[in-house]
């Protein structure tokens, strides 16, 4: 682990930016030229989508695999949420631009079924996150910057959820998603009182 | 004079249809028993096996028994019928099927007086089937149609695609086709056939009644609960292709609006 850290410690922010976000270009080049198979509407905002929520929850993930294995990706949760702000932008324009196409239907979706609302709240609580990820932010937001960033939780678990409602049929890899969502957000819960309770209860049962 | 008026109609709008390629209509499949992704069935529906296959023909029929795939080619004369086909979720394409009309294959068995249904079933063979490790639907799939649905001349029984015999990821060797209803109601790989004189369970309206109806008729009008159905996008016109209106009964209301008269199609969805 201790190597592993050196390692990322030379490891440049800016190379994760870059190596994060090349995926959306090369995605869209192959839905152009018949990579992403003969429909490749769905596949591009799919991919993108699911792009989105992976990075989603290694941004949950960054904090308890510091603290729990030891590794430290700090450094770079700011580029990792960013960059799933990204691919989620990235999948809306292609819902918007190249799936949906018509304005005003956009409205009555996005009213009137359910899947489509709580992928928009998920769009809609991100946007102050991606929008206060800058130095000048956190100094100035001070306790309420931290208190501001839970809500990736809510973002996570309506991402999560969104991509649920759409299966369909009983379907098992966005339950996967969801299932892992719930878990970094009860290791959170569970690290910040109960554990820290019940681990200090061991230690000192066991002097 | 219905059946005669009816081809007529559909070879009029044959010319205006400009089929999908081979590659469109063989990778982009839902074939749920291989997997729920559209590149799955062109995957693993390969392990099928097909040969031999027969259909068994039962409840309320003079002749019931099972039917082998020869017998069955034996007795039919296959004809090339170009079909629009409208799938739930709002994409399409044109196919090219042969195939033989559905009420032929039903005369054969002789159908009783008393039937008024038809329901439908896959083969569920699980060794084969990669897909059904899920319970993604309640397996075997299941379809079905009104007597009078089934016997309309606009109804067949297919057997290929493009002049060539169905690949197995498109319903070998012997699949229902519909054209004016949404595709899950046109069954792949058909072993089973059972006229009977109510209406039958059907799958994707047993696993979620509220969004799939028994009728599943192609209808801009009625909404799935979770997306418009007014418009569909045609397969294979790239990142760009507009979307395109789509047509009430699939266009192919002229043929069948009749079947419906009476009938309120936002309940009978």
């Amino acid at each position: 682990m201790e190597l592993a850290n050196q390692l990322l410690r030379r490891l440049p922010v800016w190379a994760v930016y870059l190596l994060g976000a090349l995926p959306a270009p090369w995605l869209f080049y192959l839905g152009l030229t018949g990579g992403l198979g003969v429909e490749p509407v769905r596949a591009l905002e799919h991919e993108y989508g699911e792009l989105a929520l992976q990075l989603l929850i290694l941004t949950l993930a960054i904090s308890p695999l510091r603290r729990l294995l030891g590794l430290n990706l700090m450094k770079f949760r700011r580029a990792v949420g960013l960059l799933c702000f990204f691919y989620v932008l990235c999948h809306l324009l292609v819902w918007l631009l190249l799936d949906v196409q018509i304005p005003g239907q956009i409205l009555t979706d996005i009213a009137k079924r359910p899947y489509i609302t709580i992928g928009m709240g998920a769009f809609v609580l991100m946007l102050p996150l991606a929008l206060t990820s800058n130095n000048l932010s956190v100094r100035k937001l001070g306790r309420t910057w931290s208190r501001l960033h839970r809500l990736t939780y809510g973002a996570a678990v309506f991402g999560a959820v969104h991509f649920v409602m759409l299966a369909k049929g009983f379907q098992i890899e966005p339950l996967i998603y969801l299932g892992l969502v719930l878990c970094l957000l009860a290791l959170r819960l569970a690290g910040s009182r109960w554990l820290r309770q019940l681990s200090g209860a061991l230690v000192s049962g066991r002097t | 004079a219905l059946g005669g008026q009816a081809r007529a109609e559909g070879e009029r709008t044959e010319e205006l249809l400009e089929p999908n390629t081979w590659e469109e209509v063989t990778s982009y499949c839902n074939f749920y028993e291989f997997g729920t992704g559209k590149g799955d069935p062109s995957k693993y529906a390969d392990r099928m096996t097909i040969e031999p296959w027969s259909v068994t023909i039962d409840g309320l029929v003079e002749k019931p028994g099972e039917y082998s795939f020869d017998q069955i080619l034996g007795e039919m004369t296959l004809e090339e019928r170009i079909y629009r086909f409208r799938c739930v979720e709002a994409w399409s394409m044109v196919v090219p099927w042969q195939g033989f009309e559905l009420a032929d294959l039903l005369n054969l068995a002789e159908v009783q007086d008393g039937a008024k249904y038809v329901a439908f079933e896959t083969l569920y063979r699980p060794a084969e089937m990669p897909g059904t490790v899920y319970k993604v639907l309640d397996w075997p799939y299941r379809e079905g149609l009104r007597l009078d649905e089934a016997m309309h001349p606009l109804t067949i029984m297919a057997t290929g695609i493009f002049g060539k015999p169905l690949p197995n990821q498109n319903g070998a060797p012997l699949r229902l086709v519909v054209p004016w209803k949404y595709g899950f109601k046109s069954i792949k790989s058909v072993v089973r056939i059972t006229l009977t004189d109510a209406e039958p369970p059907t799958s994707w309206n047993m696993a979620n009644p509220r969004e799939y109806g028994f009728y599943s008729n192609v209808n801009p009008d009625v909404s799935h609960p979770r997306w418009s159905q007014a418009t569909e996008r045609r397969i294979g016109g790239g990142l760009f292709a507009r979307r395109r209106p789509t047509l009430m009964f699939n266009g192919y209301e002229d043929e069948v609006a009749a079947l419906y008269e009476d009938m309120d199609l936002s309940e009978y969805f």
